[in-house]
């Protein structure tokens, strides 16, 4: 179990790997709302939780194919399937690695880019509480998403397709906790939401996952 | 018996390919399938691995007695040769790389990233990782693929001592392994023409 | 007896016996559609007095609410195609949630659209973020997303497997996002101020014409579903025809 996520960190760390992509794609996402809506303070710091909330989702989105195509292509995924890792533990353990390459650095840089939006002083706090909580969940959403599309040539596009609208829930919950937040307001109930939809995807969404890949495995 | 498979039917893609296939491997027995391209060997050996459901029949193994081999070797170029042979070792629960390293000749490769090994290096290291699987049934799909003569010399050892050690061998191939065993050829055993298993309904 | 009943429903999952029944089925269903559509809209259009707040752009609802009503529930029914598919393995219902989907798309497409045509006049705006117009837009994506992984996989039987998989988790999603822009929108307005609630703008008068329409509706996707379902089988029919041609 420790090695193959051992082996998932080490793999996205070495060259070609991909770590940091995401990193690099949310600080330009930020870096280009400015640009887009003009540099009124007031406003900036007024939409800042929530552009700093969909730019951590897109940046997610972006290495969504990597969980599984690179082992789909070089025979790796057959070979760990007559391991004797049971396919939920193989897809949660994939998700985590995802999160811990993608997620986690995610959750650090917000409050870093949180500047570049002008989000009030209240708000670092919970932008960082929230995408901490949410962000597992857009993994465990994402590796369904990945494990449904690993067939299919050039399944990118479609990925997106079939993993956005799942990312629905997580992203009011999340983003409303940091806006309250952000705010001065009572965060409570929107991060208890958002902490059901993560605990409720990691416990059952495995299963959804495992069955697909068998299915595409066959 | 490590395997035994009674009237087994399997398909790909849907479409029956081999039917009534029965054998059975014992301790240091191997067997040699043997076919046309297309017959149906990597469905087969896909089957008996477990990545398949088979159409009919059933196979009887161990849980977890089987270590499959195929076409594609899951090595990382990232990863140096001994990275990849301990992930699998691990993966398998089993401890010391050497024995599989010494086996393949792969000593001195240890520390190269896999991706800048030559073609028949890959495979030889795709073929160390049944090594340090520590499963009794080996199921190898054209394990020779890629080798020259020397490393098919080194393959047929590794063969010839898991036998030795009471382990059994399935391996699709074409070339003579210079080993002793039985040979088996599905050639026979081609499914009669009719609609795929989905397919029936519709007719 | 009981036994014997539900055992001749399930002998309906047979393509052959499907397509038998539906072809006896089909012309019954399609012009009953025609008839409550054309009787339900006319009646709604034409016969109906003006409502003394929206005037007459109230008629829309006999478009908006039935197309509205069969985009959840066309959803709902592949839900149930998927998980008898995925239970007991007919082949029918796979294809039937497949067929289905397609319109469910364009009742969803329309339930926004004449949303949209209705907002304009009443509330000044084409389109808000109202929580069930929001709710129909992210159907919408779902059913996008279906309609899309069932286009993108060659082996019918895979394509059934993971679309029904989808439509199960969807579902669950489908309805979390529900609540969770129900929560959303509250948390935007202080209590929403516009209301789409049918119920309350409906009249008796209105009432009658609008449960025709929605017979008509019903009466269309089934029509449609059946037609198109047939096509599916008939496509698979010919794959198969063709496949035991090639091994002669």
């Amino acid at each position: 179990m420790i090695a193959l996520l051992s082996r998932d960190l080490a793999l996205a760390v070495r060259a070609g790997g991909g770590f940091g992509l995401g990193l690099a794609f949310f600080l330009i996402v930020t870096v280009l709302v400015p640009f887009g809506v003009g540099p009124d303070t007031e406003l900036l710091s007024r939409i800042a939780p929530g552009i700093l909330w969909v730019g951590a989702l897109l940046a997610c989105l972006l290495s969504l194919d990597r969980i599984f195509a690179l082992d789909w292509e070089d025979g790796s995924l057959d070979l760990l399937a007559t391991a004797p890792l049971p396919l939920e533990a193989l897809v949660s353990l994939k998700a985590l690695a995802h999160w811990i390459t993608t997620g986690l650095p995610l959750v650090l840089a917000a409050p870093v880019l949180g500047v570049l939006m002008s989000l009030p002083p209240e708000g670092y706090l919970w932008i960082v509480a929230s995408l901490a909580v949410g962000t597992p969940a857009l993994s465990v959403i994402g590796t369904f998403g990945a494990a449904l599309t690993v067939g299919i040539k050039r399944g990118g596009l479609l990925l997106s397709l079939l993993v956005l609208p799942l990312y629905v829930p997580t992203l009011i919950f999340g983003a409303e906790v940091a806006r309250r937040g952000a705010e001065g307001l009572a965060t409570a109930t929107p991060l208890a939401l958002l902490g059901g939809v993560t605990c409720g995807t990691i416990a059952l969404l495995p299963f959804a996952s495992a069955a697909v890949l068998r299915i595409n495995l066959r | 018996m490590l395997l035994t498979v009674h009237d087994l039917a399997v398909a790909r893609g849907g479409v029956p390919v081999l039917e009534g296939v029965s054998f059975a491997l014992g301790p240091g027995e191997a067997l040699i399938l043997r076919g046309p391209n297309g017959s149906g060997k990597t469905t087969l050996l896909r089957t008996v691995a477990g990545l398949q459901p088979p159409l009919a029949g059933r196979i009887e193994a161990a849980p977890d007695a089987i270590a499959y081999a195929a076409h594609a070797d899951g090595l990382k170029a990232t990863l140096t040769v001994a990275e990849n042979l301990t992930f699998w070792a691990r993966i398998f629960g089993t401890g010391d790389i050497a024995p599989a390293l010494a086996a393949f000749d792969l000593e001195d490769l240890a520390d190269r990233p896999a991706g800048a090994l030559s073609a028949g290096q890959k495979r030889r290291l795709g073929l160390a990782r049944l090594l340090v699987t520590g499963r009794p049934v080996w199921a190898l799909d054209e394990p020779t693929v890629s080798l020259d003569v020397a490393s098919v010399g080194l393959f047929a050892e590794a063969v010839r001592r898991h036998l030795g050690q009471g382990g059994a061998a399935l391996i699709a191939t074409h070339i003579d392994l210079g080993l002793e065993a039985r040979v088996f050829d599905v050639t026979h055993l081609k499914a009669r023409p009719r609609a795929s298993a989905e397919d029936e309904a519709f007719l | 007896m009981e036994q014997r009943a539900s055992a001749s429903l399930w002998e309906w999952a047979n393509p052959v016996k499907f397509l038998r029944l539906t072809e006896w089925l089909l012309p019954w269903v399609s012009w009953g559609a025609a008839i409550c559509l054309a009787v339900g809209l006319v009646w709604g259009f034409f016969f109906t007095p003006d409502d003394f707040r929206q005037g007459s752009t109230v008629k829309i609802i006999y478009l908006h609410v039935p197309a509205a009503l069969m985009a959840i529930n066309i959803w709902i029914m592949m839900l149930a195609a998927s998980l008898v598919w995925v239970i007991r393995r007919h082949h029918v219902s796979a294809l039937a949630a497949k067929a289905a989907a397609p319109v469910g798309v364009v009742m969803t497409l329309i339930a926004l659209v004449t949303g949209a045509l209705w907002g304009q006049p009443m509330w000044g705006t084409w389109w808000a973020w109202d929580p069930r117009l929001t709710s129909f837009l992210i159907l919408f994506l779902f059913y996008l997303g279906y309609v899309a992984l069932w286009e993108a996989i060659e082996n019918p039987d895979t394509a059934a497997d993971l679309t029904a998989v989808l439509c199960l988790v969807g579902s669950v999603f489908a309805l979390l996002s529900r609540y969770a822009v129900l929560f959303w929108n509250q948390g935007l307005h202080q209590g929403a101020s516009l209301s789409l609630d049918a119920e309350e703008n409906v009249h008796d008068v209105f009432y009658l014409p609008l449960l025709v329409c929605i017979a008509g509706f019903v009466l269309l996707f089934v029509a449609l579903l059946l037609l198109r379902t047939r096509t599916e089988i008939r496509a698979r029919r010919i794959k198969a025809l063709m496949a035991r041609e090639r091994m002669g």
